[in-house]
């Protein structure tokens, strides 16, 4: 069928289901506290969905603040009297044990992932859920090395660490959270999003089934009351957090004039520059990739556009074509490109910001494609005739929405991708060495992807400038935030 | 007939420049003698919000000139210094120092000035990483400044305090916007002076004396202050800036040293104030990036 004679934009496949006969899901999921699963104490419970399909898949266990003083009271004694006092690298033994146990559950936990998260299964088999297992593997060597990571200084844990992650990668932020905090010698008490709480109820299980001591790690689900637990539990030395720079915010504030550590990974509204001379297909590739990448749930996701102008009616024209052949629909299908958005809430979200862009006066375009009669789903959606002012340019979707602007000078784009309180990523794309140098240097951003976009690795510093949040998680810099310094 | 003496007037140091307060403001500060140390500029919430708009103004020249150039600089400020050692000795003591603690004061400031000179090229070195990630791509970390720190130096030095806190900051390309000890000013102005002869581009650090009181608020809420450091010892103080630095989620590092100390010194004062940049560009066919399987 030639182009012009397709009846649909988006192309026909036959289905090609991910099985899901091989998992493991209870009815009910309880608390992970001291290595035992344990009621909550206010008895209860709240249903997590698979957002593909709106069926609930398992209840959870809602904790409060007993609960979170139970878990670190755990936390506090593993730490005090197993963790803190065991050789490094021992402890690095049950690190690497968690990292194998994963791999060897790596397909279950990619088929969980994606009917509780609505990701695809391409991505969760393909990049969740490997980078996962490698985060607790790379960090495990790091246990008995730390003197090695801060020259001329003296280290420590710092005890116990509270942990608060969210919806978008849940498995992945688990492993980013847990991973270096046991290398460095705390316990840890984790709070998963409400809307994913199954991948860290299965981290719990492989935990569990690695022996580590119990206590070491402690999950703890429920909602932002649970949270904030958390967060103002007296005996807590470190928050770790990831989310909205909204809840960030209210984290900074609550522990103002305490001693508590904190390391804040916030959002973002990062700037992918296409300049003339780029390789373009490869770039529409990139720009794809960038904000469509798990439903455009993703902090660092290249959610501001810009092209050079002389390039601009090529590139965008090329982006339509691209976007008619993403295939939306069943996550678990392995020809989905485009999954399900993570919840009713994050879909109406994303609406109330697609209809401000048009009230802006913003241009809309949004591929032919059948959306699932069931589930929340959102057709990949540019927006060009934007302005720098517009507020869909401004604050973060966190969605499959792309703002295109175009530029005409180099000063002119650094101007405008800087002029932005967040700083987490950006992205540009060009043939030319010595401008890929100039626009990393120039640029106010924490991770830079040249001729690429949203690539991740555990040996690789992720985290952000400005309101973006502080702190790096990965590599040897992701250790600091998890030691103190003697 | 005896000469009569000329008396210094001791002004602030902004964008380069030692104007008076634009409040017309003074106070009179005084030792335990009793004695006034002088008509002190009592600087205003304008005074603050100038200065960071010239130290956001000085950033881009001054984080891009050249480590060993900024090296220079700094080994330049420990030379003009030395050469008035004997005047900031006068001061140290008017403010109630034995001669003995402020030569020792005034000498370990000028070494540390040389230590932190010479870390201006090297810092970089020990905190960037080449990391080996598992894809086809070539991946780096490098820090790079922070921008603007707001720096609230201790109440209880007039220079070495300072001195501890700048020194570092500047080294790693951040400009600064510096709250000299409310009543042992002496040693901060005349240090601006030392600044101003030795090649340091204006803006790059700015100096205000008055009430650290009255001039916190205005430097920990304004939003375009990136990071700040805290070198007092009020907890209710620090409190105070750690909720103001919320609402653009600046960084605040506290420091509760003794600045006299020969070791107060080291490269984590530096690399706390810089961010780390990732760096990813894809390379051809690397071998062992892809399964054999």
């Amino acid at each position: 069928m030639t182009k012009e004679n397709r009846q649909v934009d988006s192309w026909e496949y036959a289905p090609s289901l991910e099985s899901t006969n091989h998992i493991h899901i209870k009815k009910r999921y309880e608390l992970f506290i001291n290595g035992e699963w344990v009621k909550p104490s206010s008895g209860k419970y709240f249903e997590t969905i698979n957002p593909a399909n709106e069926e609930v898949i398992s209840e959870i266990a809602h904790g409060n603040e007993e609960d979170i003083d139970r878990a670190v009271k755990a936390a506090r004694k593993a730490y005090t009297e197993v963790w803190s006092v065991m050789p490094a690298a021992e402890r690095a033994k049950y690190i690497y044990r968690i990292a194998r146990l994963m791999h060897e559950q790596a397909r279950e936990l990619a088929v969980i992932e994606t009917l509780d998260a609505g990701k695809t299964i391409r991505e969760s088999r393909d990049i969740d859920v490997p980078l996962a297992c490698n985060h607790f593997f790379y960090y495990a060597g790091w246990a008995d090395k730390l003197a090695y990571a801060f020259p001329n200084r003296k280290v420590e844990s710092l005890g116990v660490a509270g942990q608060i992650i969210p919806w978008n990668f849940p498995l992945l932020m688990a492993a980013w959270k847990i991973a270096p905090a046991l290398a460095a010698g705390n316990t840890v008490v984790l709070k998963p999003a409400e809307t994913t709480p199954l991948t860290a109820l299965k981290l719990a299980e492989i935990i569990e089934a690695s022996g580590l001591p119990p206590g070491v790690v402690n999950i703890v689900t429920g909602y932002g009351d649970t949270g904030a637990a958390l967060v103002n539990h007296l005996d807590v030395d470190k928050i770790a957090f990831t989310g909205s720079t909204n809840v960030g915010k209210i984290i900074q504030k609550a522990l103002a004039g305490t001693s508590k550590k904190l390391t804040l990974e916030l959002g973002g509204k990062s700037a992918n520059i296409i300049f003339d001379d780029a390789p373009i297909d490869q770039a529409v590739e990139g720009i794809i990739n960038g904000i469509f990448f798990n439903q455009g749930h993703v902090c660092c996701a290249g959610s501001r556009l810009f092209v050079q102008e002389n390039v601009a009616e090529k590139v965008i024209s090329k982006l339509k074509e691209r976007l008619k052949s993403l295939y939306l629909g069943d996550p678990l299908d392995k020809n989905t490109d485009v999954g399900a958005i993570n919840s009713k809430n994050q879909l109406e979200t994303i609406e109330r910001y697609i209809q401000l862009g048009k009230n802006e006066g913003a241009e809309m375009y949004q591929p032919a494609c059948v959306l699932p009669k069931k589930g929340f789903f959102c057709p990949p959606t540019l927006f060009t005739n934007v302005a720098q002012s517009s507020v869909i340019a401004q604050e973060e979707i966190f969605g499959p929405v792309l703002t295109i602007q175009t530029f005409r000078t180099i000063d002119e784009v650094i101007q405008k991708a800087n002029n932005s309180p967040y700083g987490l990523a950006a992205g540009v794309w060009t043939e030319k060495g010595a401008r890929i140098f100039n626009m990393a240097n120039q640029l106010n951003a924490g991770v830079i992807w040249a001729n690429t976009y949203n690539k991740f690795d555990p040996t690789s510093p992720f985290g952000g400038y400005k309101e973006s949040g502080f702190g790096r998680e990965g590599g040897v810099h992701g250790l600091a935030a998890y030691v103190k310094f003697i | 007939m005896s000469r009569l003496e000329i008396v210094k007037t001791y002004k602030i140091y902004i964008g380069g420049q030692f104007p008076r307060t634009e409040s017309g403001r003074y106070y009179s500060p005084v030792n335990k003698d009793g004695k006034v140390l002088g008509n002190i500029c009592l600087s205003s919430r304008k005074d603050v919000r100038n200065a960071v708009v010239a130290a956001r103004k000085a950033i881009g020249s001054w984080s891009e000139r050249a480590a060993f150039n900024r090296g220079q600089i700094l080994y330049r400020i420990a030379e003009m210094l030395e050469g008035r050692k004997a005047q900031f000795v006068e001061e140290l003591q008017f403010q109630g120092s034995s001669k003995q603690a402020a030569e020792a004061e005034v000498n370990l400031a000028i070494d540390r000035i040389v230590y932190y000179a010479g870390w201006c090229d090297k810092y970089q070195a020990i905190v960037s990483s080449v990391n080996p990630v598992a894809s086809s791509h070539f991946n780096f970390s490098v820090a790079e400044p922070m921008g603007v720190v707001g720096i609230i130096v201790p109440e209880n030095s007039s220079l070495i305090g300072l001195v501890s806190l700048v020194l570092p900051v500047i080294c790693g390309g951040n400009t600064v916007v510096v709250l000299a000890a409310e009543n042992l000013p002496l040693c901060a102005v005349t240090f601006a002076e030392v600044l101003h002869s030795s090649d340091v581009p204006g803006g790059v650090i700015n100096i205000l004396t008055g009430s650290t009181k009255e001039m916190t608020p205005t430097l920990s809420t304004h939003m375009d202050v990136n990071a700040l450091v805290y070198g007092g010892t009020d907890p209710l103080e620090l409190k105070e800036i750690q909720e103001n630095a919320v609402l653009n989620v600046k960084r605040v590092f506290a420091y509760l040293t003794d600045w006299t100390k020969a070791d107060a010194q080291g490269l984590h004062f530096i690399s706390d104030v810089q961010e780390i940049k990732t760096i990813w560009h894809p390379i051809e066919n690397v071998g062992g990036a892809t399964s054999n399987y």
